[in-house]
């Protein structure tokens, strides 16, 4: 590996990573203020990418296409939480599961039937379809520099949100203590809505910015949804540190994984058997360090609850 | 709105069965193909051709009237194993049409053949039953799956290539890719990078080409890995200033979502919407206009697979019951193929021509693959000496 | 009537369901469809190994979310001891009952560290990474699933083969099993397992360390789920990674809460509906889960306590 290379495969990992964090920042706020396990986060992404398709189609342009898929994914959030999610509050873990699972089951067809089973697209927008030369005839495409921007930024904003305004106290006293900042007289139910809502449009958010680089398809979520609870697990439930740091963790140790792990083997194996094994065991590499870190810490890095 | 009134179309087309026909017996036929998931559209495209084929024979072969039972395995092996044993012993299905994926087909195989009944693929075509293992109850009207990744290997030597680099699925099929480009491939394979399936991202491997700079990219990634590969290949700028050849990668059923990323593409295939016979220009059109969208090799083969039956059964003049009789006419693929010349091989895989194809914009705005050479004339499969003439 | 079965209530549906299974062969050598016995194996198959981890769910409150690797573990012990020529069925369920036990051993010993949500999730992950794993074994047919070369042998003899011999070997693993765990639930050690999940700080007061009572309920529970990967791959006559994947998973648990959790008959019921609403959803429409999703919310939000919780309130 040359520098270069190694320094590409960061910045690969470093934009999966956003991506993993925008969806996962979502998840953990839900988790940790609701104690509610979302399953169907997965599906929201996906809704997401669908809508920003659907939009960018119908308009031409790919900004007017994202500033429509974000509303309409937070409406479609709270859709869904006043349909099903309200009723699941006061259950346990097990029920959530299983009803979110159900919502999971529902919108992977329901897509299917509205926009076809055919991978929809979404061109990059000319302004950021440039490539930036890194070195001699290595380009790096300008859209996945904006992705991480955009990570990062919403990476500051949520920061200043949660630890700098009212609300944000509000947030991290629910992921503590939900029932004592009920008893302390704050609209729990507002509080609810508002952390759903912003989870919903952030998943959204997510499918929206990865719509040109992935084919939207039926079931694009349920992969992600595993990751991104890997990472809230990591990173701790309720943590939005813990999300950004375990986010950016998983998307480096899944990018360089695929390279290293063939290339350590390519010791003992020969160059294609190396390749194949390397790339099977990869994916455990994200599941073997996720148990390492419940194993030591089984509140994750940065644990809430006490 | 037009899926729900095709579904609705179709939900009619199944709920007919359940019961045996007190009249007349109806010819039975089980299509059991994905129709959920990422890769459900391949299923649908096959679904949809061999709709098309029946309606085009009147919903008749032989004189019988025919009922279709579609079914989908969800990609799951054990599914797919349940679902076959209900069409054979539900359903009491004299043919059995399916399915999309080898690995299905792996699993389904056994119980079909077990029972005396025909199965015709119209897709997976692994090694696996062509050579020791063939069958006189197994045909596949597509072809066997390496001989795909020949044409590519074998324009790749023609084409003066030496140095490339090839990127594949880790899984059989992937393996498989390679050792089929390697047929008739001799340069130097500067590496093989086998990509966990699933996997969204390319960039990774892109940058790795890019800093490599090979004389062209072998790519086998179907459906949406396909998708993603492509619009990603262009994005890093590499699209023009490096050949991409690919199998399975650029059709029909992908072409919609990397739209102009994939112009310029090569593929390898034993057919295009575009080939020049009379037969298949009436399907292309009458498919478009039923569907509105342009047939991929998985609705042609299906349509193709539908054909066959109905050659078969009209020359027992639709008496099922001499399984011999229906073997032989099988093999003796007496139907006019879409793709033109077309036989069966002594391990009833087809021998027939391959071209590489060429990804167009077509003057209505849509995007299909063209005839760029024909690169194989007559072309039958390297398992098939193995396949026992007795079969 | 009702009156007079109720001191005995609690056996009735359970003696109603082995009573039906038993008998289901013969209604199809009488003339039912044929199709009905693999389905109802299919049944017995998850309705097992929906049982075992009913035994974690409804008894040591333990939310499993990778037991469909424990059936992947009996699926790959019959898949790569017949492809080396080991096709007697105890030595494959010895083997089995070797591994799972094991795996439930080690990873369950980590597991338990955890609580709620993390103990869902890290058997999330155990269970991803025994997929994966299956996934990467080139040998045997990696991603694709291998083919077994035949059914195992019972005392040498190839009589799994006839699907009515196959039917009685499933439903002599779920009605012996069932009364193991039926046993176990009865017992001092099952009686500590309740009492853990239902005060936890009480039984710890009295002298009870929780840890190892679960942990031993975890493999006991991998333990009898690997059985009936060794059915299913009989069944199957194939052995393939998606057995052991997270969306299997997700099914065992929805078979255990639509039959009602903590009465292990419950999940037998609920392995009937899953597979039956399956099958024939299925046929109506390719769309079906449009239906089964909204399906499977409404269950959890109206039937609490799932079937066998409706039969024990109309009772």
């Amino acid at each position: 590996m040359t520098p270069t290379f190694a320094f590409i495969q960061i910045l690969n990992g470093l934009q999966f990573g956003m991506i993993l964090f925008l969806i996962a920042a979502g998840l953990t706020l839900v988790f940790g203020v609701m104690d509610f396990i979302n399953l169907a986060h997965g599906v929201q992404y996906m809704v997401g990418a669908y809508l920003a398709a659907a939009f960018t189609a119908w308009s031409g342009s790919f900004f007017i296409g994202l500033a429509l898929a974000l509303p309409a994914a937070l409406l479609f959030g709270l859709l869904l939480e006043f349909l099903v999610f309200r009723h699941l509050y006061d259950r346990d873990h097990l029920d959530q599961v299983l009803a979110t699972f159900g919502v999971i089951l529902f919108l992977n067809q329901a897509v299917k039937l509205v926009w076809g089973a055919e991978p929809l697209s979404v061109p990059i927008p000319d302004v950021l379809s440039g490539t930036i030369e890194l070195s001699d005839g290595i380009l790096y495409p300008v859209y996945r520099l904006v992705i991480i921007g955009v990570g990062l930024g919403v990476g500051l904003l949520l920061y200043a949100v949660v630890n700098h305004t009212r609300l944000g106290m509000l947030v991290r006293a629910g992921a503590t203590n939900a029932p004592m900042v009920a008893a302390l007289g704050v609209n729990i139910r507002l509080l609810f809505t508002i952390v759903f809502g912003t989870g919903a449009m952030l998943a959204g958010l997510a499918g929206a910015m990865v719509a040109p680089l992935l084919s939207v398809e039926p079931g694009m979520g349920d992969h992600v949804l595993i990751l991104t609870f890997v990472v809230i697990v990591i990173g701790g439930i309720g943590s939005m540190r813990g999300a950004f740091v375990a986010a950016l963790l998983i998307g480096l140790i899944d990018t360089l994984g695929r390279f290293v792990a063939p290339s350590v083997l390519r010791a003992v194996l020969d160059p294609a058997a190396a390749s194949q094994v390397g790339t099977a065991l990869a994916p455990m590499l994200i599941y073997l360090i996720m148990a390492g870190v419940l194993c030591f810490r089984p509140s994750g890095l940065f644990p809430m609850k006490h | 709105m037009k899926h729900v009134m095709k579904t609705l179309g179709m939900v009619a087309l199944v709920v007919t069965s359940g019961h045996p026909a007190a009249a007349q017996e109806k010819l039975k036929i089980g299509v059991l193909v994905t129709l959920s998931g990422p890769p459900a559209v391949l299923g649908q495209q096959a679904r949809d051709g061999f709709a098309l084929a029946i309606k085009d024979l009147g919903g008749k072969m032989g004189g019988r009237d025919v009922d279709v039972v579609v079914v989908d395995d969800e990609l799951k092996p054990d599914v797919a194993v349940t679902k076959v044993k209900g069409l054979l012993e539900r359903d009491k299905v004299d043919f059995v049409v399916g399915p999309i994926f080898s690995n299905v087909l792996l699993a389904i195989h056994k119980p079909v053949i077990d029972a005396n009944t025909f199965l015709i693929s119209p897709n997976a075509g692994p090694s696996s039953y062509a050579g020791k293992a063939c069958s006189p109850f197994f045909y596949v009207t597509s072809y066997q799956n390496d001989q795909v990744h020949e044409v590519l290997g074998k324009v790749a030597q023609d084409r003066g290539y030496k140095r490339v680099y090839i990127l594949v699925p880790n899984y059989q099929a992937g393996k498989d890719a390679v050792a089929g480009f390697k047929q008739d491939f001799k340069g130097e394979v500067l590496e093989e990078s086998y990509i966990p399936l699933g996997t969204l991202d390319y960039q990774a491997e892109l940058s790795k080409i890019a800093s490599m700079k090979p004389d062209a990219v072998f790519a086998f990634m179907p459906g949406g890995m396909g998708v993603n590969l492509v619009k990603q290949y262009k994005q890093a700028g590499l699209a023009g200033r490096i050949p991409f050849l690919s199998a399975f990668t650029v059709d029909e059923s992908t072409l919609p979502a990397q739209q102009d990323a994939a112009v310029g593409l090569y593929g390898g295939g034993n057919w295009a919407p575009n080939l020049d016979t009379p037969q298949n220009k009436k399907f292309v059109a009458e498919y478009e206009a039923a569907y509105g969208k342009v047939p991929a090799s998985y609705a042609f083969q299906a349509y193709d697979a539908a054909m066959l039956i109905a050659s078969a059964v009209t020359s027992v003049k639709g008496d099922l019951t001499n399984k011999a009789a229906i073997t032989a006419a099988l093999k003796k693929a007496d139907f006019t193929s879409l793709r033109g010349a077309f036989k069966f091989n002594t391990n009833n895989y087809p021998i027939q021509n391959f071209y590489l194809t060429k990804v167009a914009k077509r003057p209505d705005g849509k995007f299909e693959t063209e005839i760029d050479e024909k690169v194989f004339s007559n072309y039958g499969d390297r398992y098939a000496k193995d396949c026992p003439a007795t079969n | 009537m009702t009156h007079r079965l109720k001191p005995n209530g609690r056996r009735v549906v359970p003696l109603l369901i082995f009573a039906l299974l038993a008998l289901v062969p013969a209604a199809t050598a009488i003339g039912a469809d044929a199709f009905v016995l693999s389905l109802v194996t299919r049944i017995m198959i998850f309705g097992l190994a929906a049982m075992a981890l009913d035994l974690l769910l409804g008894y040591g409150a333990m939310i499993s979310f990778g037991h469909a690797a424990y059936v992947g573990i009996g699926a790959y012990s019959v898949g790569i001891l017949s492809s080396s020529g080991i096709d007697d069925v105890f030595v494959q369920i010895a083997v089995a009952f070797a591994a799972s036990g094991l795996f439930a051993l080690v990873t369950g010993a980590i597991s338990l560290r955890t609580k709620g949500a993390y103990f869902i999730m890290i058997t999330l992950a155990f269970g991803q990474m025994l997929f994966f794993l299956a996934s990467s074994l080139a040998a045997f047919g990696g991603d694709d699933g291998m083919t077994l070369p035949s059914r195992s042998l019972v005392f040498g003899a190839p009589i799994l083969k006839n699907t009515v011999v196959l039917y009685y070997a499933a439903f002599i693993c779920l009605l012996g099993f069932y009364a193991l765990c039926r046993a176990i639930v009865a017992s001092r050690f099952g009686r500590v397992l309740r009492g853990i999940r239902e005060n936890l700080v009480r039984m710890e007061a009295i002298g009870f360390a929780p840890y190892p009572y679960k942990l031993a309920a975890y493999v006991i529970a991998g333990m009898i789920a690997s059985v009936a990967g060794v059915l299913l791959a009989n069944q199957a006559e194939f052995v393939s990674p998606a057995y052991a994947g997270w969306q299997r998973s997700a099914e065992l648990i929805f078979m255990v809460v639509l039959g009602g959790v903590g009465s292990l008959h419950g999940a037998i019921i609920g392995a009937a509906l899953f597979v039956l609403l399956a099958e024939y959803l299925s046929r109506l429409t390719e769309y079906w889960p449009m239906i089964f999703g909204p399906l499977l919310i409404l269950v959890v939000i109206f039937a609490r306590g799932g079937i066998a919780g409706l039969l024990k309130a109309w009772r």
